[in-house]
Parts: C-alpha cells; structure tokens; sequence
C-alpha cells in the first residue's frame, strides 16, 4: 500500500557543507536523497522507514567525472547515462559502461547515480561487480573529515555497508591502466531490458604468454552481497587455462558464492550459471 | 538509536517550475509524487499512471530535457525544473497542411495515429515521449536503438510492432517531409 505522503519531508540543504552539518547533529534521522529510482518505489510500496530526506541531487561537489594520469574519478550524482556517454570510462572501464547500459531504461539511467546504487547496497546491483574488478575506492565524507575506503570489504551484509550515519559517498576512484586488460561483462536475467539480474558476472583477466598474469571475478545476486570471487581467481591466477584448472576452478567458484531461491531464480540455476559465464569468460581469454 | 518513523510535520511547499512553457507555482508535500502534481494541482491528465514504480514508463515526461519516470520524482527535486508532458507535444510538426490528419500533432503523434501505433492508450504519452525524446538526441535511430530508446516503455496491446513502424515512419517524416505519409 502507498506510504502517507504528508507524512515524509524532503529538504535542500543551502550546500554540501550544510548537508553534512545536519547528517552530523542528527545522525540517523536524515537520509541523502539522489536520484530516487530506489527510494521512491518503496516510498510507492510504503515500505520506506524513513522519513526524512535530504535532497543532495544538486550539489556539484558530488557531480563530474575527472581524470588524472593515475584515476579517473566519478563524483556520486554521475548518472547512469553519464557513465554511458564518457569516452575515458568507454576507453578504459568498459565494464562499467555495459553496466550503466544494463541498468533499467532510459529514463531510470538518466535519475540513478552511482553513489546511490552504491548506498542501496542491493545484492542484485549491476555496477557493483564491475565497480569490484576495477578495484574501486570510495570517497567518503563528513563534517570534519573525509576518507578513503577500498569498495572491497566495503560491504558488511546483506544491504549493509560501512558507511557511517553521518557521512556521504562523495566520490569513486578507479585507478587506470586497465586498457591492456581483457574485460567481460554478462548480466542474465529474465528478458534483455530492465529485468534485475539472476546473475550478474563481471571480470577482467591480464594474459601473458598463454598463462593468466592476473584475474579479477565478481559477481552480483548470488551472496547477500555483491563479492569478488578472490578463491576462484587463485586457481586461474598463474596457470594456463587447460580444461582442468578451468573445471576446479568453477568447482571452487560454485562454493564460494552462497545463491538462493528466490522470486528471481534458483539457487541451482544461478550455480550453473555462474559456473557456465566463468567459462564463457575463459574462452574470450583464449580467442 | 533515534526514532525514523517519527512522522515528519506534514507541511506542503511551494513548487515553482515551468511546465510546457508556462511557468507555474504549485503546491504540494515534499515527497509527493510529480505524476500526482501534474495531474492533480496542475491538471494535466494525458500523463498516465501505470506501475507506479518506475517499471512501466506510461508516467514519462522531460525533465530539464531528460525522459523521466513522474512517478519516481519527488516534487521537491522538480523545484525550478522545466517540465514537458504529452500536452506540450504537439506542434512543430514539420509536414505540410494537407498531409496531415485533422489537428496540428507532433510527427511522432501523426505516425502513431496512422500506423496503428496506440490500442488502448494508457501506455501512449509516455511512448510518443520516450520517443520524441529519442529523436531529439538521435534523429535517425536503428530498430535497435528504437528498440532501447522505449525499452521502458511496456504496452500490452500492440506487441510493439505497430510503435516500431510509427516511430521508423517517424524518422522518415522528419527526413523526407514532402512525401506523402499514408
């Protein structure tokens, strides 16, 4: 049933500094407020427990994508059709460019940020797994401080994270020199646009001299959370890839992540699956 | 651990936005829905409401010139915004006097009317928006990216065909404008 509209408030905060300032003397009590395309359907569903809300989607602290020789840098209100339209990421993070693709409709991509896909901490988020194999960090501001923090381990359970009541993702990293990299991306749902992901799978692999130099597996909607396959890339990770290290390592894959049955899929289903798309990853390794 | 739920005062504000060219003030609670502040302050009702969660597309409008769904905004975040809805399409209709049928529509509106493109209706302003918004970024769009561009858009009658072809034929209005549509 709809939530009692008169009952939740939104505010402008004046600017990023007052906006941190009232997460600071209210902990708990405001929650950011971006793109909305998560918080509205509950809001819709009258599941939404807050209700009270900061509208940070104005704030061009928040907003832009930079490069530098080392990163390239997304403030947290980059929207999914931003993401698809920078020629740096397209260039050296692809992976996140099929993701934003990937992600809802037109009008969904051009309202969802980054950051928020990132604070809803969905298990079934699709920038996340490409976000995990470009090694991404976050920037996370308060008051008095700010902090870098890896986006692996970022993630503390189910639609949980390490994000303090009074801080804001402001800003992700991702450090270049991925372009020599092999990158694959593979999102399975129910039909090609706007399904939620049964299984979203996400890698990137530097080979050398037949052999896998380095590997890097993440996968989405098979854990409560979104998590690198990091026991999966050692079996890969100095090996070549014979059809023996590729079956232990789906072996080690399929016990490392935890899927369930859900209104989605089957936990089975989503094992072989992700057991079947770590193959298919292979194989573009050996083409 | 404070207290979330505690309701909030329940105050409505004061929204100024400029709607299909006319600027407006309207009233209505922070968290109200836009769909719900189109049709119901601003009485615009061609705006439809489908899913209510962002799935369907038949709420879409133009915010600031971006294809949005209404019902995921929140009138706050439309504050100064420039708004167009279905009632702000029609016009600028590039085909001479005598190729069109009855009232001035929009191309994309003329091609819906004539290839069958609309059955029931509920879905149809936010498919002529997905699409006029598709042609003003990309005026000669393949069948895939037609295909993209209202992939967020869910009819039940037609089974898509029909709007594939109105919004190809569309594209051809724009770029041929002297030929015969019929």
């Amino acid at each position: 049933m709809r939530s009692y509209v008169p009952a939740y408030e939104m505010e402008t905060p004046r600017d990023l500094s007052d906006a941190l300032e009232r997460l600071a003397r209210e902990p708990g009590v405001w929650k950011p407020f971006a793109g909305g395309t998560d918080l509205m359907v509950l809001l819709e569903a009258g599941k939404l427990p807050h209700r009270r809300f900061l509208n940070v989607s104005e704030f061009s602290e928040l907003r832009g994508i930079e490069t530098t020789p080392e990163c390239v840098t997304l403030g947290a209100l980059t929207t999914y059709t931003e993401i698809r339209r920078s020629e740096v990421l397209a260039r050296e993070f692809p992976l996140l460019c099929r993701a934003a693709a990937e992600t809802g409709s037109v009008a969904t991509q051009n309202r969802g940020t980054l950051g928020g896909n990132i604070a809803n901490a969905s298990p079934a988020a699709d920038s996340p797994p490409a976000l995990l194999v470009y090694d991404a960090e976050l920037e996370l501001v308060s008051l008095n401080r700010a902090r870098w923090v890896p986006y692996q381990g970022f993630w503390t359970g189910y639609k949980q994270i390490g994000l303090r009541a009074d801080e804001l993702i402001r800003a992700i990293r991702l450090p270049r020199g991925m372009h020599p990299w092999n990158h694959y991306y593979r999102k399975v749902g129910t039909r090609r646009a706007q399904a939620i992901s049964k299984v979203c799978f996400a890698a990137t692999a530097r080979m050398d001299a037949g052999r896998v130099a380095d590997v890097r597996v993440a996968l989405g909607s098979v854990a409560p959370m979104v998590l690198r396959a990091v026991e999966t890339e050692k079996i890969l990770r100095d090996q070549k890839l014979t059809r023996e290290n590729l079956r232990a390592a789906q072996d080690v894959l399929a016990r490392e992540i935890a899927p369930i049955d859900d209104m989605r899929s089957t936990a089975r289903y989503r094992r072989r699956i992700a057991q079947n798309l770590l193959a298919e990853f292979c194989a573009t390794l050996q083409a | 651990m404070p207290d979330l739920s505690r309701p909030a005062k329940g105050r409505k504000i004061f929204l100024d936005c400029e709607i299909n060219g006319r600027a407006l003030t309207l009233e209505a609670y922070p968290m109200a829905r836009l769909l719900d502040v189109l049709r119901e302050q601003a009485g615009l009702t061609g705006t439809k409401e489908g899913c209510g969660e962002g799935e369907c597309g038949a709420c879409a409008v133009e915010l600031n010139g971006a294809l949005v769904n209404s019902c995921l905004v929140p009138a706050r975040q439309a504050t100064g915004a420039k708004i167009r809805t279905i009632e702000g399409i029609t016009g600028g209709n590039p085909l001479p006097e005598d190729h069109l049928l009855g009232e001035r529509l929009h191309v994309v509106q003329q091609a819906f009317l004539e290839h069958g493109g609309a059955q029931c209706g509920i879905c149809t302003p936010g498919m002529i928006l997905a699409a006029v918004n598709l042609l003003a970024r990309n005026s000669n769009p393949s069948e895939s990216e037609i295909r993209e561009g209202l992939g967020g858009n869910l009819c039940r009658c037609t089974g898509y065909t029909k709007i594939f072809e109105s919004v190809l034929a569309a594209c051809r209005a724009i770029e041929f404008p002297s030929e015969p549509q019929r």
